[in-house]
């Protein structure tokens, strides 16, 4: 788990200091076509290639060109929005949807567990069969008490 | 106990999905009012032109709307990379040159462009008349812009009138607009 923690975080930090366009593409939104800029072919999202390779070449990390970026094209031009402001609500909901999703699961297996745990007692009259209707039974008792004799 | 999460768990439910409802109509609302603004013009009404506060491409400040009031305004949303606003560009500049002793601003909004290129554009086409910088194109929705260029006009008496104009604006065109921003002073 540490090994893979150390893996991300220098995953992470690579990209920070040597993006590539590719990953800035995905999160990097189009203006006029309000898509990630990977999936649009528009004239501005060409230009916005043309400008990312120019600032990679110059050896801009991903943070100086996003907030280049920003500045051109204001914070809608980040396909996540930054997690301050009213923004937070975008990453907190999740975590909290996810987290009473959670509870709720938690609760229910436990009632569900608690519920299979229980012993069900049999009934050594029925041999663990539904009871029969008593008029049946009657009549089933007479039948072999006929039969007996 | 259960009975009451149950109850709690479905009415969190239909709230989200009520408020996921009431977010839809808003938006629905939203787009079909700045419809109706290209709509209400082309049944010959006059509505009020949506204000907006934009800094200059120069960066020397900002413009407003409401600070030309009195004057008849053109707006013409473009940008750098659209090809039919490098066709368009002497004309709004002749008109500029031509009415602007008359009280008649044309009034460039750059929108969803890098700054650079833009002022490259105006050096290359030889623009004189105000330009403004809206990077996120926060004016286009106002409009109801749909695609560069787009032209308006503002009357005097600050409404919209004539025709709006997608695509490439003509001489005789602007020659209208202007004309009947200039006539609407009440």
């Amino acid at each position: 788990m540490g090994v893979l923690a150390l893996v991300l975080v220098g995953a992470a930090a690579a990209s920070e200091e040597r993006p590539t366009l590719e990953e800035l593409e995905r999160e990097l939104i189009c203006p006029t076509c309000n898509t990630t800029l990977a999936m649009s072919s528009s004239p501005i999202a060409d230009r916005m290639r043309v400008f990312i390779r120019s600032r990679i070449a110059a050896g801009d990390t991903k943070s100086e060109i996003k907030a280049k970026l920003v500045d051109e094209f204001g914070e809608e031009v980040l396909a996540a929005p930054p997690a301050r402001g009213f923004n937070v609500l975008a990453w907190a909901l999740p975590m909290v949807f996810a987290a009473v999703a959670a509870i709720a699961l938690a609760f229910l297996a436990r009632r569900w567990r608690r519920e299979e745990d229980e012993p069900i007692e049999p009934d050594p009259s029925t041999n663990g069969r539904a009871p029969l209707d008593p008029e049946l039974e009657r009549r089933l008792d007479e039948e072999l008490a006929r039969f007996e004799a | 106990m259960a009975g009451r999460v149950k109850l709690l768990s479905q009415a969190a439910a239909v709230s989200v999905v009520a408020l996921l409802l009431a977010l839809l109509g808003w938006q629905v609302a939203a787009e079909a009012n700045v419809r109706s603004l290209a709509d209400r013009l082309e049944a010959g009404e006059s509505p009020e032109a949506p204000g907006f506060e934009v800094p200059l491409l120069n960066g020397e400040g900002s413009i407003s709307l409401a600070s030309l009031r009195g004057k008849a305004v053109v707006v013409n949303f473009w940008a750098s990379w659209c090809e039919p606003c490098k066709e368009e560009a002497p004309r709004l500049e002749a008109a500029w040159k031509r009415y602007r002793d008359r009280g008649v601003v044309v009034l460039g909004i750059d929108a969803q462009d890098f700054r650079g290129d833009a002022r490259g554009f105006v050096a290359r086409y030889g623009i004189t008349y105000p330009i403004v910088h809206d990077g996120p194109g926060a004016t286009l929705g106002r409009y109801g812009v749909t695609g560069f260029p787009e032209t308006w006009f503002v009357g005097r008496n600050g409404r919209l009138v004539g025709a709006r104009i997608q695509g490439p604006v003509s001489e005789e065109e602007l020659v209208q607009g202007i004309e009947r921003a200039l006539e609407a002073t009440s």
